[in-house]
């Protein structure tokens, strides 16, 4: 019951870490969930992960919004906009 | 429907005769290629200030960068009537001058080929995940998202054929 959590770019940086493996806390069924799961961990994760943040997510690959469903064995990314090109 | 995520540099005549070639070398149904190269400036600018870049690192998340560049081309080709799209993006460390994008789109006709060009750069803008690391004489610091890049994108929604 884990979910992969990658980071990139200044929040990866910021956190210390670009990946970790993560058991899905009971009640955390979306990316808006797990954003606030993370925010509650305090310190940098609290200021990185707050609301007031722009964040970007993943999941699986594909760009997704707060509502989008996580579940064992995905795969959720969290960065900063991009900035390609 | 080539798209490439690579530290190494790119050669613009050799990138559309190979694309050509996927094509048949001898396909003269080809009447527009369109190509846009996007390079490395010396300068940023940063809250209205301009600020000197030294260098620059691009970072990527690996899989995703791909499949989110084949799915723009997708998008591109479903809009527009063009034969094939190619996409190079390099990452890692690059410096003023040098190149680091390259899109080529080919098509029977100018006008389709040009908006699919520009399309999938913006949109590669916005939706391709890469992140720029700029080393400036005052220390490195990460691009800031525009706002006009995503206003950019926005003006090619909603998805209708032109």
């Amino acid at each position: 019951m884990t979910i992969k959590l990658l980071f990139f770019a200044g929040l990866r940086e910021a956190v210390g870490r670009s990946s970790e493996a993560l058991a899905l806390p009971p009640g955390v069924a979306d990316v808006g969930a797990l954003r606030a799961h993370l925010a509650a961990r305090g310190g940098v994760w609290a200021e990185h992960f707050a609301p007031a943040r722009n964040l970007r997510a993943a999941v699986n690959q594909d760009m997704a919004n707060a509502g989008v469903a996580v579940r064992s064995g995905d795969e959720v990314a969290f960065f900063p906009p991009v900035t390609g090109g | 429907m080539p798209v490439r995520v690579q530290a190494e540099d790119f050669d613009l005549t050799r990138e559309i005769a190979a694309l050509r070639a996927v094509q048949g070398a001898r396909n003269a149904k080809i009447g527009a290629i369109a190509a846009f190269i996007g390079t490395v400036r010396d300068l940023n600018e940063v809250e209205g200030e301009q600020r000197a870049v030294l260098q620059m690192t691009l970072e990527h998340y690996p899989g995703m960068t791909e499949r989110a560049l084949e799915k723009i081309v997708l998008d591109a080709k479903g809009r527009w009537n063009i034969f094939d799209a190619l996409v190079i993006h390099r990452i890692g460390s690059l410096g003023p001058l040098d190149q680091i994008v390259l899109v080529v789109t080919i098509g029977a006709h100018r006008g389709e080929a040009f908006a699919a060009c520009e399309f999938i750069m913006d949109y590669l803008k916005t939706q391709a995940p890469f992140w720029k690391k700029e080393a400036t004489p005052a220390g490195a610091r990460w691009v800031e998202a525009r706002a006009g890049d995503d206003s950019a994108a926005a003006r090619w929604e909603p998805a209708v054929k032109p």
